[in-house]
């Protein structure tokens, strides 16, 4: 009984000095993620956010105010307050811009949250613990991009159909898009990407020179949001 | 000594029971709130933080303030506070509790309070926070119960508690200092993020907290046979005097930056709260009441001749309570969220449940403050 009970211990311990966990040989490796938004190609067909919430369990709640939502759309000149300008009637500034987590290089949640329970991975994405977190909701007031949401109600009757691939939260805890950490584990793109009948979401690693993210930076004019906090977003908006 | 909270007139048994019935009816509230979760609540995705945080950071002001009896006591040996310093200790040993309280009834799981502890993480200023009101607690209850039975036993106060006094003078200014870093230290909230909101905190506690001392003087005059004297509750309006008009200055200056540059972000959430903005106004009368409050209070504490009066000492220091706890304990905390990041308004008003779960806690601290300050009545009844 006692060998077997301390078996798996003493398989840990030979591992040691070795790495414990590698990557599955699928997993796709980066250095600093990053997506990158052609606002001009998007035509607000929701197909992401669709995939995306279906996927990750995120509940539909009817009330506006206690919604859950991982990427969603909002009108260019609510995305880019200040730099709309009312004399131009065309271009970028009539679109809406799916918005999401910037996953931050500088990070307000992470760096106020007090347990880690968001925090940022050597990638670049900022990840949440939904099991760690509190819900003091502190990281909703330090984000600066309103891309957080909290379970105000138990989420788990307002799923319609249960991806069980994908945990459920629980109410009281905080949770936001995570760049599908879990498809890029397997290979995968994120799913908004995937989605988009019309390619307006690209994503890659923007330390990969050759990365088509970083090909698209070159071609055209791209924006960020709040570039002025210091955060540095890593959604990068093509206009 | 603490069988002396116990034995009292009828009135007080009374008063006390009224308290405990107050905190059953906020722990129904709360029970529901565990139940349903925080949408019980007027909180919302855009407005996250609301009536709890506020009453937080406002109650905070409260234990803080109790440095303005003990500072002049023990440093500039100021003897007219003599007899009360201690009721300043108990003050703040019943708003730290209610401090913590109303952080805890604001967490969305609560039953993972511990975390904080566990993975304690120096960078969040929520860290601080916690050691620096966890430490105020126990540095008061040490000094306050320490002091009180010295003068029991008719002896000073040990040498050590002398210590922990000094120690507990800087510890005051940093329990509001670290509380105003939750706050000014968010690049994403123009309305925060201004260095003058520790210092605004730490002046208008001082006015808030003093006012409220002087309410109770009056009160223990009235009830409890305690008699705090003259000149000490003189002493106290000077302070609340001083400390109104520099909180004052100090809200007015904010008009002139936001309203002169007129840069938007700064402009917005001002322009929210005393005009509405996009025919959101939910918090504009309620502003006014501040402002008609504060004026009133100020005419009368600038005025001496009033200020000496005893009535009309006792509703400035009622309206200067009122309107620090609308500035503070409301419109600070929720200006700082409208608009949200999208520049949209989306309003906010606390709901019952969230009313009354704050009573329960207000009656937790009454209760606390009521039981202390019969012991301290008890005992200077009993040598003198």
């Amino acid at each position: 009984m006692l060998g077997l009970g301390t078996l798996p211990i003493a398989s840990a311990l030979a591992g040691t000095g070795q790495e414990r966990f590698s990557p599955a040989p699928k997993a796709l490796a980066g250095k600093r993620w990053a997506m990158v938004v052609d606002i001009n190609k998007c035509d607000n067909c929701m197909k992401c956010q669709r995939a995306c919430h279906a996927a990750h369990n995120v509940p539909d709640i009817k009330d506006r105010e206690e919604e859950v939502k991982w990427i969603w759309s909002e009108p260019f000149e609510k995305v880019f307050p200040g730099l709309e300008n009312k004399y131009v009637g065309h271009g970028a500034q009539k679109h809406h811009c799916m918005v999401m987590c910037n996953h931050c290089e500088n990070p307000a949640c992470v760096r106020v949250c007090p347990t880690k329970a968001t925090y940022k991975r050597e990638d670049g994405i900022v990840m949440m613990d939904y099991h760690r977190c509190v819900g003091c909701r502190y990281c909703m007031a330090a984000c600066p991009y309103g891309a957080r949401s909290f379970n105000f109600q138990d989420p788990r009757p307002c799923i319609k159909q249960k991806n069980l691939e994908y945990p459920a939260r629980r109410k009281g805890v905080v949770e936001k898009c995570n760049f599908c950490a879990e498809r890029l584990a397997a290979g995968l793109l994120p799913l908004c990407v995937e989605a988009c009948p019309r390619n307006v979401l690209a994503f890659g690693d923007l330390e990969n020179p050759h990365s088509q993210v970083r090909k698209l930076l070159t071609t055209r004019l791209a924006l960020q949001r709040r570039v002025e906090l210091g955060t540095h977003p890593n959604v990068y908006y093509l206009v | 000594m603490l069988e002396k909270a116990f034995k009292g007139s009828r009135l007080y048994r009374n008063w006390l029971l009224c308290l405990l019935g107050l905190m059953a009816l906020g722990l129904f509230f709360y029970l529901i709130q565990l139940r349903e979760g925080l949408t019980v609540t007027g909180m919302s995705r855009d407005v996250s933080w609301g009536l709890y945080i506020g009453q937080f950071t406002f109650i905070v002001g409260v234990a803080a303030s109790a440095v303005m009896l003990v500072l002049p006591y023990y440093l500039h040996n100021v003897k007219e506070f003599g007899r009360i310093t201690v009721l300043g200790e108990f003050l703040a040993v019943s708003s730290v509790i209610m401090c913590l309280l109303f952080i805890i009834v604001d967490m969305g799981m609560p039953t993972r309070l511990f975390n904080v502890l566990i993975y304690a993480t120096p960078h969040s200023v929520m860290f601080w926070d916690m050691v620096v009101l966890n430490g105020y607690l126990l540095l008061n209850i040490l000094i306050a119960w320490n002091v009180l039975e010295a003068e029991r036993n008719s002896v000073a106060p040990p040498k050590w508690v002398k210590a922990l006094i000094y120690v507990s003078i800087p510890w005051a200014f940093s329990i509001h200092t670290v509380t105003a870093f939750l706050y000014s230290g968010l690049a994403g909230r123009d309305f925060w993020l201004t260095a003058l909101i520790a210092p605004k905190f730490l002046a208008s506690a001082f006015a808030t907290g003093p006012a409220l001392l002087i309410i109770l003087t009056y009160i223990l005059k009235r009830y409890a046979n305690f008699d705090a004297g003259k000149a000490a509750v003189q002493k106290l309006s000077l302070i609340v005097t001083y400390a109104l008009v520099i909180t004052l200055f100090m809200i007015a200056v904010e008009f002139f930056t936001a309203f002169y540059s007129k840069v938007p972000g700064h402009m917005l959430s001002l322009r929210y709260l005393f005009m509405g903005i996009e025919g959101h106004g939910k918090l504009v009368p309620l502003m006014w009441l501040f402002v008609v409050l504060a004026v009133f209070a100020l005419v009368i504490l600038l005025n001496p001749k009033m200020r000496r009066n005893d009535g009309a000492l006792l509703l400035a220091c009622v309206a200067v309570f009122v309107s620090m706890l609308i500035e503070k304990g409301i419109s600070f905390v929720v200006g700082g969220f409208i608009p949200n990041p999208f520049e949209t308004v989306t309003e906010y008003v606390p709901t019952l449940p969230e009313i009354m779960v704050s009573l329960g806690i207000w009656a937790v601290g009454l209760f606390l403050l009521s039981v202390f300050y019969k012991l301290v009545v008890s005992v200077k009844a009993e040598v003198e």
